[in-house]
């Protein structure tokens, strides 16, 4: 059964009768298929009304359910941001970045997930609806394991929701793959900057492809606090990304992905540095 | 509910213009949906957004069809490259673009890269290159290597949609856009799955999940009662006549259904037919089977330490084949040399990943049995599938479709037992597309290598010997394992001249897939080592590495490895010194950047340079091509060219050769396309074979015709043929002579007149030393190769190439280009980013080709050296172009850090690794935390410089194949 409704609450209830695929910009629910047919039960959120939004209120962005990659590659928005826009024009290719959603990228889960890291530095919810109501989830929270997120199989994810950083933070993202378009990180690290009066007022950092989810690196920002942003890549040492994970792919040797988040942070941070002045 | 879209519902959207309804099948795909509307020009090579073939515009947005369902395009505007052709002035003027500049190889990428590439002009008439590229970096390419592509974007608004048609005589060296382009350009062109007929069944298989297992099958009868609309499942038994196949005869062992157990992860056990609405809802898992998992043998050593347990009862140790060529004393000749250098280079297992999956259809005409699928060989398709159904091989009607892409992949059958044995059986017409991942887990692969090399010269720099060990995993079957195994140690010396040389092969049954022909049959493998070990020899010697191969290269009266003096033609030493002015160039570039600021503490510059030899058509073998020319009653000229255009160009390059053997303008002919029933056998489109045998054919045949038509007009050799409806025109110095063609009686082939003329080039069988003549032809090239690394990342860019290649004569420079173009595409592909792992990573998102933004501005340098053999002195460049560019980026890859890689893909992980390990083994003390490793010392490491003349080499071992790397992934698809 093939599920179109228009509403949120028919959408709701639709997910009450019996768990459905969730189908949104397709770039994963059809990959996923192989060569199976499609599932049984579907929902397909095209048409439903209030998912589309991408607006700014009470300093708070809202980036709606259906939005894509390009409209937020494209969005004027503060430079808190530039770090999720360059994700955007990372993520696949022109094609997968005109329909694939946030908000799909998020449940999907994948280790590699681009939008994953900023997001995390970002520090931005999610929020999930069912017929029983509407929950916040930090994104930390949301997002469990590798293809597993905190989703019940009644709710909708329906707007990823950005506290707006302050006018002077800094943002970038940096992805390291084995080829120019249409790949899989093999690292990525996002970096949300705030510098005052020369010195780093705060700082969030964020390491995809190198654990079964993306993460935050506390003991890093903490270590940072205080100092010259010129100095910030000298003081990343190797223990500051001890909760990292990463394991052995197709794409790289576990070895390798620890010595190229350490690098590529450093320059990160650089770059960083180098957008605030 | 209220809310359900009901299934029975039509669904409308704004397509092309017009309004159309689907069908009421909301899940399908918008790429099935639109090819079931007949609008085939929307590709599929992937279903899962990783190809881009599928690009269609969703309200004025390129999306990839196949990421869409139908239910979402509902009352949307849909335009396809149809749609496109017909209203859209900027995609008419990218489809002139792209034939005049050579843009459309195979063509199958071509529609979803024209679909790209108008929406990017409808709002950007004049992008940048960065903005193209931006553009058609989500549509892959595996012919064109894409510079073309760019370029002719980057030229629109352009001008005649066909290049200009040259005069009689002029046809051969003009770069004629391809006589097969208007059709690609459109979208047109029908390939494997896009002619089937609509009422045609569908063919599935049942493929082993396990790299070795037997198997059970269940209750069939009760699986197709369970499952309205499937007609017949299909499995060993079934097979009318020999359940054995193989592109080598002697060596045919690959059964089209396996029978106790299977050897591959992905071997067909069963298929299954049924209606297509059916099939499409058939999940195969519900198929009754059981498997038991069997331990496999998954490399060489595991093969050959399981002993009695073979593979194949007739082979012992699981060795396939073994390959020997010698001459001289290699010991000694090692044992006099002034320096010395080994070692062992692995390369693993490559995809040919054309962007066509294999596809195709099959009915029975009484009979006959009749199969269009996509193939490189139709006649030994032919034959394979006769001996299958058991019936005579005149039974049986091979017509070729468009091949999108082959690369040798498309020479071993995939298809078309299955649709021959389901459309004989059942009266109907069947049609099977592989899915992407059923091409990737059982098509043919590049053999993984392992090669050892010692190699010695004087001090004079002369070579003086060369060992080589090379052993192949050649997989389950045979494939074209023993053609590789003997390939390789002909061309494993280089194009150079050694006196003193020892190379031994040996291909190994694995359970995983069979590994065969891919572009260059396991040449590449050895030239990544070969010029390697040259580089560290020029560097032992202190000598320039590009002095040190123009000192050895081969000259016309040198003897090769096989005692073969090859004369007039031998232009590799031509090659070599085309190369000096870039060679000059590019290391003072290169000097300078690592000196500069612009290196930044951690980017290198290297260049590298590599050359290559490759014998054209079959080694020390028979392979004959026949051409037949005909000129109907009514005037029409008409040439069947059986050789079929993978993308290469046979389709414009026999013609423009048959037009000036005959003296008459290219526009004159009429093409009988590629069938068995129509054309006569011109071999396979293989060994860069096409161009020089059948080339050759050609020319044989159109002077047979043309001495024919001058004998009957009484005419010199100088006269002019002129044809004219209904008759040919012979002037002769104000003189003309009238041919009324109805006049004449058929001949028995159907024409008025006609020739046909077969040509098999000379070659002698090798001796038990490898000795003789295997080639008649050779073609040569070098490549330089400029690159940059980020000595902290482990990445390498690769910033420009330039390809000097002795093509003997240029039939026509823009369609060699693109062939250079998209070898070195592949080659770089080989060099960085490809290998498949099997069982793993059976999609084009883990399996990685180079897409725009990898490949590098290409220099090409064609030189015409004529070989007495070829036609016009042309030579073979499908294979030649992409072997010299592996070794040319690794040699790069040297030059800027100091560090060999050894083992192929050159991947970040694998050149941070050597950096790190040449770094430590030159300063055992840490680097600085929070420093870019060596570059932050501001200069060469220690120890990085030449070695010592007459030292030897440290070797390193690479990692066994496979072993470095465990069995789980992390960076999932986002």
């Amino acid at each position: 059964m093939y599920l179109r409704p228009s509403t949120l609450r028919e959408a709701c209830e639709a997910l009450v009768e019996a768990p459905a695929a969730i189908l949104a910009g397709g770039t994963d629910f059809f990959p996923a298929l192989a060569d199976r047919p499609p599932p049984p039960r579907i929902l397909d959120l095209s048409r439903i009304d209030g998912l589309d939004g991408l607006e700014i209120i009470d300093g708070v962005l809202r980036i709606g359910a259906r939005v894509t990659w390009s409209r937020i590659a494209r969005a004027p928005l503060p430079p808190c941001f530039d770090g999720l826009r360059a994700a955007a024009r990372e993520v696949g290719s022109v094609q997968i970045q005109n329909v694939a959603t946030l908000s799909g990228n998020l449940c999907n889960a994948s280790p590699a997930a681009d939008g994953v890291p900023p997001l995390l530095t970002l520090d931005a919810s999610v929020e999930l609806a069912s017929s029983s109501g509407t929950r916040c989830l930090p994104l930390a929270a949301f997002l469990l394991g590798n293809r597993h997120t905190a989703r019940r199989p009644d709710e909708i994810l329906t707007a990823i929701l950005v506290p707006v950083a302050s006018p002077d933070a800094t943002s970038c993202f940096l992805k390291l793959g084995a080829r120019r378009y249409l790949v899989i990180s093999i690292v990525m690290v996002a970096v949300l900057l705030e510098v005052a009066e020369g010195r780093v007022r705060s700082a969030r950092i964020a390491i995809g492809a190198c654990s079964a989810v993306a993460t935050r690196m506390p003991e890093l920002e903490a270590a940072l606090i205080g100092a010259s942003p010129a100095a910030l890549g000298s003081l990343v040492r190797p223990h500051h990304l001890e909760r990292l994970a990463p394991i052995a792919d197709v794409r790289a040797t576990a070895d390798y992905r620890s010595e190229a988040a350490l690098e590529l942070v450093r320059r990160a941070l650089r770059r960083c540095d180098g957008a605030a002045a | 509910m209220s809310a359900a879209l009901s299934s029975t519902s039509p669904i409308s959207c704004q397509l092309n213009g017009a309004r159309v309804t689907f069908p009421p099948d909301p899940s399908a795909r918008l790429s099935s949906a639109l090819r079931g509307l007949g609008l085939t020009g929307t590709k599929v090579g992937c279903d899962a957004g990783d190809c881009g073939a599928c690009t269609v515009l969703l309200d004025g947005a390129p999306i990839c069809a196949c990421l869409c369902s139908t239910a979402q395009a509902e009352g949307r505007d849909v335009r396809t490259i149809e749609g496109l052709t017909a209203t859209n002035p900027a995609a008419v003027q990218l489809q002139a673009a792209f034939l005049r500049h050579g843009a459309a190889q195979c063509g199958f990428c071509t529609p979803g890269m024209i679909v790209a590439a108008t929406a990017l002009l409808e709002r950007n008439s004049r992008p940048t290159e960065a903005e193209v590229s931006d553009a058609i970096g989500g549509v892959l390419c595996r012919c064109t290597g894409y510079r073309k592509i760019v370029a002719a974007i980057l030229d629109v608004p352009a001008t005649a949609f066909d290049g200009p048609q040259p005069p009689s005589g002029t046809a051969i060296g003009a770069r004629i856009a391809r006589l097969d382009g208007r059709r690609k350009v459109t979208g047109a062109d029908s390939y494997g799955d896009d002619g089937a007929p609509a009422d045609a069944l569908v063919l599935k298989v049942v493929r082993s999940p396990h790299h070795r297992a037997a198997f059970a099958f269940g209750d069939i009868g009760a699986f197709l009662t369970a499952h309205p609309g499937l007609i017949a499942v299909l499995m060993a038994p079934d097979v009318t006549g020999v359940n054995r196949f193989g592109v080598i005869a002697p060596f045919a062992d690959q059964p089209v259904f396996a029978e106790r157990e299977t050897r591959f992860k992905g071997e067909a056990v069963a298929a299954i037919v049924g209606e297509a609405e059916a099939m499409a809802a058939l999940d195969l898992s519900a198929f009754p089977v059981a498997w038991t998992e069997l331990r496999p043998a998954l490399s060489p050593d595991e093969a050959r330490a399981m002993g009695a347990s073979r593979l194949h009862e007739s082979r012992p140790d699981n060795v396939l084949v073994r390959g020997r060529v010698a001459r001289g004393d290699v010991e000694a000749g090692l044992a006099a040399a002034a320096v010395r250098a080994e070692g062992l280079f692995e390369t693993g297992f490559v995809e040919h990943a054309p962007i066509e999956p294999e596809a195709g259809w099959a009915r029975r005409v009484g009979d006959r049995i009749e199969i269009h699928a996509c193939t490189q060989a139709p006649y030994m398709d032919r034959d394979d599938v006769a001996a299958i159904l058991g019936i005579a091989p005149e039974a049986v009607r091979i017509v070729p479709t468009a091949v999108g892409g082959g690369f040798g992949t498309k020479l071993d059958l995939s298809v078309q037992p299955f649709l021959a044995l389901a459309a004989w059986r059942l009266g109907r017409p069947v049609r099977m597309t592989y899915s992407r991942r059923e091409s990737i887990m059982t098509t043919t692969k590049r053999h993984p290598a392992r090669i050892r090399m010692r190699a010695g010269a004087a001090s004079d720099g002369r070579l003086l010997a060369l060992d080589v060990e090379a052993e192949f995993n050649t997989g389950a079957y045979a494939s074209w394992g023993p053609t590789v195994a003997n390939r390789v140690p002909v061309h494993a010396s280089g194009p150079y001249l050694v006196p003193n040389y020892r190379a031994r092969s040996v291909a190994v049954h694995t359970h995983v897939v069979p590994a065969g022909a891919f572009r260059g049959f396991g040449v590449p493998q050895a030239a990544v080592a070969q010029e390697q070990i040259y580089d560290e020899l020029a560097a032992a010697l202190g000598m320039d590495a590009l002095d040190f191969r123009i000192l050895n290269a081969l000259g016309p009266d040198d003897p090769t490895v096989t005692g073969q003096i090859l004369g007039p033609g031998t232009g590799i030493r031509a090659c070599f010194e085309a190369l000096r002015p870039a060679w000059t160039r590019a290391r003072a570039e290169a000097a300078a950047f690592n000196r500069g600021r612009a290196a930044n503490g951690h980017l290198r510059r290297g260049v590298g340079i590599a050359g290559m030899w490759y014998g054209c058509g079959n080694t020390s073998m028979s392979n004959p091509s026949t051409m037949r020319i005909g000129i109907t009653h009514d005037g029409r000229i008409v040439l069947h060219q059986g050789a079929v255009d993978i993308g290469q160009g046979s389709n414009t390059i026999i013609p423009q050769i048959a037009a000036d053997a005959l003296g008459v303008p290219l526009g004159a002919l009429d093409l009988a396309p590629p069938d068995t029933d129509l054309t006569p056998d011109a071999g396979k489109t293989s060994a860069s074979r096409q161009t020089v045998v059948s080339g050759k054919a050609t020319e044989l045949a159109c002077r047979a015709l043309r001495a024919a038509i001058l004998r009957m007009a009484n005419a010199g050799s100088d006269a002019t043929i002129r044809p004219a409806p209904g008759e040919l025109r012979v002037d002769e110095a104000g003189h003309r002579r009238l041919i009324r063609l109805a006049d004449l009686p058929l001949d028995e082939r159907g024409y008025a007149i006609s020739a046909e003329e077969t040509f098999d080039p000379p070659t002698t069988p090798l001796d038990e030393d490898g000795q003789g003549h295997p080639y008649a032809v050779y073609g040569f090239g070098a490549h330089l190769a400029e690159i940059e690394v980020d000595l902290a990342l482990g990445t390498v860019k690769v910033l420009h190439v330039t390809a000097a290649h002795d093509v003997g004569r240029a039939i026509n420079p823009t369609l060699l280009e693109g062939q250079i173009e998209g070898g070195i595409a592949q080659g770089l592909g080989l060099a960085l980013m490809e290998e498949f792992h099997p069982g793993r990573g059976e999609n084009l998102h883990d399996y990685l080709i180079p897409t725009v933004g990898d490949v590098p501005p290409i220099t090409t340098i064609l030189i015409e050296d004529p070989n007495p053999v070829g036609p016009s002195g042309a030579k073979g460049i499908g294979e030649q172009a992409l072997i010299p560019t592996a070794p040319a980026i690794l040699n790069a890859i040297h030059h800027a850090t100091g560090t060999r890689i050894r083992r192929v893909p050159a991947t970040p992980d694998r050149v941070l690794a050597a950096i790190r390990e040449a770094h430590l083994a030159a300063d055992p003390s840490p680097p600085g935390e929070g420093e870019s490793a060596p570059a932050d010392r501001g200069g060469v490491l220690p120890g990085w410089g030449c070695p010592h003349p007459g030292s030897t080499l440290r070797v390193d071992s690479p990692s066994p194949i496979g072993r470095d790397r465990d069995r789980t992934d992390q960076g999932q698809r986002p």
